[in-house]
């Protein structure tokens, strides 16, 4: 089921009268394709688990429609869209056993959509084996670890076939191990049942990882929309390219001359195509080769060896972070000299991204 | 040696402290039971003995069950019980959905007004009972409801303490349960009684229970509103027997009726002794 | 959105009409009734507004005797039973075996039928031609004389009053008080200890000041209860306390109201209005004092 969200605008009025009021989201434009997995992604207050909520009917928009498949559900209410949600404290029913929290969306079918007592069980045992919960079926939700209790949640979601499979922070509650072996799991579940999939997050390393597409949010308003790898590769504006990547992308202020990059006076790399001005010079960590002739002088503090990667930590006055993290292969590392004062590095030209100083909107260059 | 006598001494002083703490405590304990105690012994007293005895005895060699039969068909005693009951159990269940709904509007619905009208209940929290009972007296005696079972009922199937605490208690719930809940294609009604209520079912049987207590005791009201024998409840027939009953003298039946009454709460306390003692110090008020 | 709000209402409805039906028109009612003069509930008529009522009610001997009852009984069972139960606690808190029992014993009370058990305390108390009763029993073991407590002398049947009102209260104060006890966080004592603090000063220094506000919750509504003190009385004293010379406040209302006596609503309307601002007076006070005297 494809979801279309057309011209969605959230607006939260502001009670005091004396602050403006809130836009949480900012005239949404964008079409979900049936059957992938979808990230919303944006630091918190950006608007995501708001965009969540209208798509999940929690909450109404101000404006604009909500289309899934060719059916405009904006005015309808949750109960009514055959949707999954699933919280990010999971939200089981804390009196009811895992079974009879599955079980409990099909008791709410009514009219044609009635389930016999043999079809709910078949559908409940169905979803606690595709979750992998047929052991812990007649316990309470407060006998089951966290894994287990978002396993329920998300079983509960699914258990009716929902249209549309939404997620919020689906990770966020649970421990670091176990949230790379869910972030797994959700994948499997999701192509396994091909349905579309919303997930809100914050942790952009999450997105990354299991999205198929991503969109990146900010302040209500979509920054940037595609699959993963293009937006981290080419991202629009600054916010979009500081947001994503570990570590951070750094940044410099810089200035365009002839077609040259300079950074502090000294020219770095060649822009052909680039306009002169003011501009922030944004280089991914791996965009660093160590160079001994290399255009680039950093002051160096030290090397942080991270099993397979090392990064090479400097600093230089143009730079807006404090540290500059370059990750540069072991043996590269190796030649480096760890005393000196200095080190040197040449630019690659695709992992170096320019931004007007003004706008922080992309300058595209030839490379 | 000095430390060795230092702590025989503080573990005497000890000894003593706590033996003085068991012997006061006891004393108050005997203060409570004793009423209970001589109106069991009463009950089971012959009548004839009873009035024999001009220093009372504190145990009896004879007892008898004979003044139960006198307490259930001297007085009507069996119908001021079942008056109770009905008198109880109705005015519970009432109260029960009556403040069940408004705690549930007030925890979880939207609407215009809200906070105003919760404030507005709150306040009437401070309105003393014996100020209003006054004009219900006149109410339900112009509805023409004096001896009937509405006219005792109705007036105390709300009470605002109570949607008070129930509406706190509802809005522990995490809102996450309720938007599952709406997500999972629930009414409100449903999500009400299927999940919200068997969550917090521990406060729902407090209520219950000190409701029931309430009612079992309630002897003003009833006095006021009911003349008619037939709609007596035990505190009033209790007072009619006092003042009517078994020729003024017979004062082991008496007992015995005192003993029919004050059994069903005894019983009720002691099975949910910890959930009452929780409840009304959470929420109950006496004296 | 609309239907919602509509729905919110329904939800409300029912208690909105009882309350409104049996709370805030009678809180109207009841002051339009205090100044309403010869009101005749008969006929429903009345010949002229004023505060008739108020002065017929403060100038009844009744009434006087009555607020005099009331203040004697606030003023003994009040303090006495605070205390009482403060000790009490403080004993329970002090022991380990027994100490469920013993609660049990002494909320008993708590749920016992106040008429009920009344009655044993005036066969207790009472004196009649065929028994001098059990507690004159006691006395005269003692070597003391009999008084007939039910229908002597005014102070035996004072003395009666407040100790079957605080045998009545003392449970509901027992549980506060024990809880607010157990919920004192066991590392102050451990640190006072270990200073050598005496266990006198531990207590004026370190529980009560911890404990103040359920204090003065408990002084607070027990101010309250006692002054609304009546079926206690009945018990004792059967249904004519105006006869008995123990009437209470609130039983002169009812009297006006209702019985041999009653039919006067207007003159009940008034003594309750007065009842309700003595209350008010003494609970502002307490408020007022606890602010100066809670520590937190």
């Amino acid at each position: 089921m494809k979801v279309i969200l057309k011209d969605l605008t959230k607006i939260f009025p502001n009670r005091t009268k004396k602050l403006p009021d809130v836009i949480a989201v900012n005239d949404f434009d964008f079409e979900i394709p049936d059957g992938k997995l979808v990230g919303l992604l944006g630091p918190s207050g950006c608007g995501k688990s708001t965009t969540l909520n209208l798509i999940s009917g929690l909450q109404s928009p101000t404006e604009g429609h909500i289309l899934f498949g060719d059916d405009d559900v904006t005015d309808l209410p949750p109960e009514k869209r055959g949707v999954g949600l699933v919280f990010q404290n999971y939200a089981l029913y804390p009196h009811l056993t895992v079974r009879q929290n599955i079980r409990f969306p099909l008791e709410n079918l009514k009219g044609a959509e009635k389930l016999t007592k043999e079809e709910m069980n078949k559908r409940v045992e169905s979803a606690a084996a595709l979750v992998q919960l047929e052991n812990y079926m007649d316990r309470k939700p407060s006998e089951l670890s966290g894994g287990q209790q978002q396993r329920v949640a998300i079983a509960r979601a699914l258990v009716k076939t929902p249209r549309v499979l939404l997620l919020d922070e689906p990770l966020s509650n649970l421990d670091a191990r176990l949230r790379l072996q869910t972030r797994e799991e959700i994948r499997r579940i999701q192509r396994e049942t091909g349905v579309t999939t919303v997930f809100v997050t914050h942790d952009q390393e999450e997105a990354m990882s299991i999205s198929d597409m991503i969109v990146v949010m900010k302040e209500g308003v979509i920054q940037q929309i595609g699959k993963p790898q293009e937006v981290y590769d080419s991202p629009v504006n600054l916010f979009v390219a500081k947001f994503l990547g570990t570590p951070p992308i750094n940044v410099f202020h810089a200035r365009v001359e002839k077609e040259m990059l300079f950074i502090a006076h000294q020219p770095v790399l060649s822009v052909p195509g680039a306009p002169d001005g003011e501009v922030y010079a944004a280089i991914r960590p791996e965009g660093f080769i160590p160079d001994k002739e290399g255009p680039l002088t950093c002051a160096l503090s030290g090397i942080e060896v991270m099993g397979r990667d090392v990064s090479v930590v400097s600093t230089h006055p143009e730079s807006e972070n404090v540290a500059i993290r370059s990750i540069v292969g072991a043996e590269i590392a190796s030649t480096i000299d760890v005393s000196a004062r200095d080190v040197r590095f040449s630019l690659k030209p695709r992992k170096v991204f320019l931004y007007d100083r003004a706008t922080e909107e992309r300058i595209l260059f030839a490379l | 040696m000095d430390i060795e006598k230092t702590a025989r001494i503080a573990r005497i002083r000890r000894r003593t402290l706590s033996g003085v703490i068991y012997f006061f405590l006891s004393v108050w304990a005997i203060m409570v039971l004793f009423p209970f105690y001589w109106m069991l012994l009463t009950s089971l007293k012959d009548y004839g003995d009873y009035n024999a005895e001009y220093i009372p005895k504190f145990f009896t060699l004879s007892p008898t069950l004979q003044n139960y039969g006198e307490a259930f068909t001297a007085v009507p005693l069996g119908d001021y019980f079942l008056n109770t009951l009905i008198f109880t159990l109705a005015t519970t269940a009432l109260m029960i959905l009556v403040i069940t709904f408004a705690a549930f509007a007030f925890a979880r619905l939207e609407f215009r007004g809200k906070n105003f009208l919760f404030t507005l209940f709150l306040s009437l929290m401070m309105i003393p009972n014996e100020l209003v009972i006054i004009t219900n007296f006149v109410t339900v005696t112009d509805l023409d409801l004096r001896n009937t079972f509405l006219g005792l009922i109705l007036p105390s199937v709300t009470s605002v303490f109570y949607i008070y605490l129930l509406r706190e208690t509802f809005a522990q719930v995490p809102d996450e349960l309720y938007y599952a809940a709406k997500v999972d294609g629930t009414s409100d009604i449903k999500y009400l009684f299927k999940v919200l209520l068997p969550i917090c079912r521990p406060t729902m049987v407090t209520v219950t229970i000190l409701k029931i207590i309430e009612c079992w005791n309630s002897y003003v009201w009833p006095r006021l509103i009911t003349d008619d024998q037939a709609y007596f409840l035990v505190s009033n027939g209790i007072q009619e027997i006092r003042e009517n009953g078994f020729g003024r003298e017979n004062i082991p039946a008496m007992m015995a009726a005192v003993v029919v009454i004050s059994v069903p709460l005894i019983i009720l306390f002691l099975v949910f002794r910890k959930k009452i003692m929780e409840g009304v110090s959470r929420g109950g008020t006496k004296g | 959105m609309e239907k919602k709000q509509w729905k919110a209402w329904l939800y409300l409805l029912p208690a909105i009409l009882f309350l409104g039906v049996f709370m805030v028109y009678p809180l109207v009612d009841v002051f339009v009734y205090s100044f309403e003069e010869g009101y005749n509930s008969a006929s429903q008529t009345f010949f002229g507004t004023g505060f008739y009522n108020y002065s017929y009610v403060l100038h009844d001997p009744y009434f006087l005797q009555a607020v005099k009852n009331t203040f004697l009984l606030v003023i003994i069972t009040v303090p006495l039973s605070t205390g009482l139960a403060l000790l009490i606690s403080l004993g329970l808190n002090a022991i380990k075996p027994l100490r469920d029992l013993y609660q049990t014993v002494f909320f008993l009370p708590y749920v016992t039928n106040t008429l009920a058990v009344g009655l044993v305390f005036m066969i207790l108390f009472k004196k009649t031609a065929y028994s001098e009763g059990l507690v004159n029993l006691l006395i005269g073991w003692f070597g003391g004389t009999a008084v007939d407590f039910i229908e002597g002398p005014y102070w035996a049947k004072m003395f009666v009053l407040c100790f079957y009102t605080i045998w009545v209260v003392l449970p509901f104060k027992i549980l506060i008080l024990t809880g607010a006890l157990a919920s004192v966080n066991q590392d102050y004592y451990n640190a006072a200890r270990i200073d050598g603090t005496s266990k006198f000063r531990i207590f004026r220094r370190i529980t009560l000041p911890m404990i103040s506000p359920m204090l003065f919750y408990l002084i607070i509504t027990g101010f309250i209860g006692a002054f609304k003190a009546y079926s206690d009385a009945v018990a004792l004293f059967g249904t004519n306390l105006n006869a008995a010379g123990m009437n209470t406040i609130v039983g002169y209302v009812y009297d006006m109201l209702y019985g041999d006596s009653g039919g006067y609503p207007s003159y009940a309307s008034a003594a309750a209005i007065i009842l309700f601002v003595i209350v008010l007076t003494i609970t502002c006070i307490n408020l007022l004092v606890k602010k100066n005297h809670v520590y937190y």
